[in-house]
Parts: C-alpha cells; structure tokens; sequence
C-alpha cells in the first residue's frame, strides 16, 4: 500500500496519469484508488484485507476542489463538498431543496460531515441518495485528468452495475446543476427506519420547463430516469391508481431480491410512492 | 508507515502510523486516548465520534493519513461540567455509546441555532443507544440548552 496526498488538482492528475494509464486498468502494476470522504471504503475496514494491499490518492488535501459556487443559473460543486456543507446552505434550501432533502437522509450528521456528493457518484451505488436528486436536476459531471476535461450528463454517467462513463485516469472535478423554476420537485425514501438506513426504494420528482424527470434508486442496478414514466407525464395520461402506473414502471426499472427488500415490494411502493406524490400536482391523476 | 502530523485535543501532535490505520486505532492505540470507542465499525452507532475541524465525525471511517494538518478533538477534551445535565438526567447507561453522546450533545450546545432547522433527535441520530431510549438524552440536551440561555440572559 501506498498513499498519495496530493495538494493541487494537476498533481492529481500527473499521479494517476502516471499510475492508471493504460488500456486495461488491471495492466496497470498498482492503479491508485481515489479517496475523498472515505465513509464508504472505510466500512468495515480491518475485516478487508484485499483494500489494505491497494494504493490510494487521498484527494482531501486538494483545497481548490471545495468550493460551492452559485451563480444565477447554476450551482457548481467541488468534487470534496460534503453533504453538511450544503445543508448549512440556505440558497441551496430555496433553490435545490431536494439536495437538502437527500443529504439530511444519508447516514446521520456524523457521516453527513464527511460524505461528499461526487464520492457518492463514484461510489455508483444504486441505493445512492444523492446521485436520485442530481439526476433529476440535471447535474452534468465534469471530469478531469492530464489530457483535460470533459463534460458528462449525470443520467448518461453509469453503463452498468458500478459501470461508469470514466476513465481510470480520470477524476470528478465538479457537478454542475442548472437553477430553473420548479413547478414540483419531491424526493422520497422508504429505509426501514427514518435514520442510519440504507434505501430500499426512493424517487426524485421534478418538473420544470424542461419536462418531467423521475429518477429512482435501489430499483435497478444503476440509479436510473424512469423515461416511461416521464413521457406518461408529459403526455397527460389518466392515472386512476398505483396500479395504472406498473405496466410503465416496468419498462422502467429492473429490481431484484437482496438483502434490503424484495422485487415485488420494490415495484408496489415505488408506484405508491409516485402515484401518492404525483397526485398532489397532476390533474391526470385521479 | 506514514508520518501524520495534527492538532490533538488542542496541542500539535506527531504521529508515526500504519499507511492502512484508521484514526479510531491510532488514537486508543498509539495515543492513549481508550475515550473514543469502536461499536459497530461502519459508521452507524457513532461511539467513535471525535470532531475534525469542529464537526462530529466517525473516526472508524477516517484514515489517519487524512487527519494530516487538520484540528481533532476527543471525548477527553470535554470540560466534565458541561455534562452535568447529562448526568441529571440518566442521559446514558453502560458507557458504550457516552463518549459519542457527549461530544455530539455538547456540539449541539456550542450552536444551539442548528435547532432552527433540525430537530434534537435528527442531530442526534448517529449516536445510538442500547440502554436507555434516548428520552434521557434528549431531555438532558434540552435542560444543558436551557440552562445555558439562562445564564447567557443573565451575562
């Protein structure tokens, strides 16, 4: 094991084009792991030995990547901006609400203080809190390694379980989301307490001028839009009850048994959830 | 092994640490602080609360590597009669989760305007407790905060 503690952003860069360069990252003789918050690596640390053998790029040193950055039609956040950061925001309560929403449902404070929004991208869970809210804002990833930067839509980001649209050279280096005028926006969380509880199932909800976005987690083996559900939305299509809505979601979403929940239960609150949300907002919901 | 040099419990510190340990080990192991406890080992139960620069943090998820140049304050750093409205009111049993308690209640006192937005028992959700139902620590917060603006009144 070998420990990076870089101080600027280019420093990072040279060290992973240095180290995860190649056409196939297991070619690479010791490819560095990027670190920010640690709180996902670190569970259980000293029962996984395989982690300890590996090296890493701490990244909290760098401090240029801790900015938040509103301006009138975008906020833009450094790829170390904890969840705390913005939960002490009180622009982001107003403007973004369902970031707050999100990160006040990650863990507790403990773990709030130390999390950050792009590790939870990078982390690719599908029970992700964050990466649900983002998405259904719109948030664009931007990437940076030696060769310089490239921008990508948060809903193009994962390919696959864990899969991302990133090279191992590559870093997070912000997310940009877009400010609009919301007409709805709701996130919901169904764990199996109110704290300290991993998604079973959950859902973001906004409509803006730019259409509907329904974005879902713990459903499928990405976070992942639910585009049936969008165009069914946009389309004014009656919705009687929970149950009108499953033909569409299962075009949508892919969940399976595991540890958490079940398949079936996954499928029937999610319709509830959005069916019970939607209906507050949605004339073609009776 | 990996040099880490950090402010402990207000005085600079150097430390000579495995490149793999987490901060909960080097403080109990390394640094004679056995304050700060290890519960659950993933982040959950919060008795290895510490603060970093201020802020409540599990210090079973934080590499020590990552602690290099930053503030950490231990459950030893707490002036014991700040906890006397924990004490009064049976806030904790069996010690296990204490230290975590204390410092996050007494991090809630130090701002008391986080209560504009969030409720005691959000704040305090990352400490659990298997004793006593938390009823005790949520009043012992209470009367540690109203005590506090009594005095504050007086000032």
């Amino acid at each position: 094991m070998a420990i990076h503690q870089p101080s600027t952003l280019s420093e990072a860069c040279a060290l992973l084009a240095t180290h995860n360069r190649g056409s196939d990252r297991d070619l690479a003789p010791s490819p560095l792991v990027p670190i920010a918050g640690g709180t996902d690596l670190y569970t259980h640390w000293p029962q996984r030995p395989d982690e300890h053998a590996k090296s890493y790029l701490d990244l909290s040193g760098i401090e240029e990547l801790r900015a938040v950055r509103w301006r009138n039609d975008s906020l833009t956040l450094g790829a170390l901006v904890t969840y705390w950061r913005l939960i002490q925001d009180r622009t982001c309560w107003s403007a973004l609400p369902m970031l707050v929403q999100a990160a006040r449902q990650v863990g507790a404070v403990q773990i709030q203080t130390r999390g950050t929004w792009a590790g939870n991208i990078a982390n690719a869970s599908p029970a992700a809190d964050g990466v649900p809210v983002m998405m259904a804002y719109d948030a664009v990833v931007e990437l940076v390694s030696s060769e310089g930067r490239e921008e990508i839509p948060l809903a193009d980001f994962y390919q696959g379980y864990k899969q991302m649209r990133m090279r191992p050279d590559q870093l997070i280096r912000s997310i940009r989301i877009p400010r609009r005028s919301f007409l709805f926006q709701r996130f919901e969380k169904v764990g199996s307490r109110n704290a300290q509880a991993i998604t079973k199932v959950g859902v973001a909800i906004a409509r803006s001028g730019a259409g509907w976005r329904v974005v879902a987690n713990s459903v499928a083996p990405t976070v992942c839009r639910c585009p049936t559900i969008e165009a069914l939305l946009d389309d004014k299509v009656t919705v009687r009850g929970p149950d009108d809505l499953a033909t569409a979601l299962s075009q949508d979403i892919a969940p399976i048994d595991d540890i958490r929940s079940t398949a079936r239960y996954r499928r029937r609150v999610l319709a509830r959830l959005l069916y019970f949300a939607l209906r507050e907002s949605c004339s073609a919901f009776e | 092994m990996i040099e880490v040099t950090f402010t402990l419990n207000g005085s600079p510190t150097t430390v000579q640490v495995d490149d793999t340990e987490r901060l909960l080990d080097t403080l109990r192991d390394r640094l004679a602080l056995p304050g700060t406890k290890e519960g659950c080992g993933e982040g959950e139960c919060g008795s290895c609360t510490v603060y970093v620069d201020g802020l409540p943090a599990n210090a079973c998820l934080i590499p020590t590597f990552q602690v290099k140049g930053r503030g950490v304050e231990t459950v030893e750093s707490l002036d014991p009669a700040r906890l006397a409205p924990l004490h009064e009111s049976g806030a904790t049993q069996c010690g296990a989760c204490t230290p975590g308690v204390a410092l996050t209640a007494l991090w809630i006192l130090d701002q008391p305007e986080l209560l504009k937005t969030h409720s005691l028992r959000e704040l305090m959700a990352g400490n659990l407790c298997r004793c006593t139902g938390y009823n005790g620590i949520i009043e012992g917060i209470r009367k540690g905060l109203t005590e506090q603006a009594a005095r504050e009144g007086r000032d």
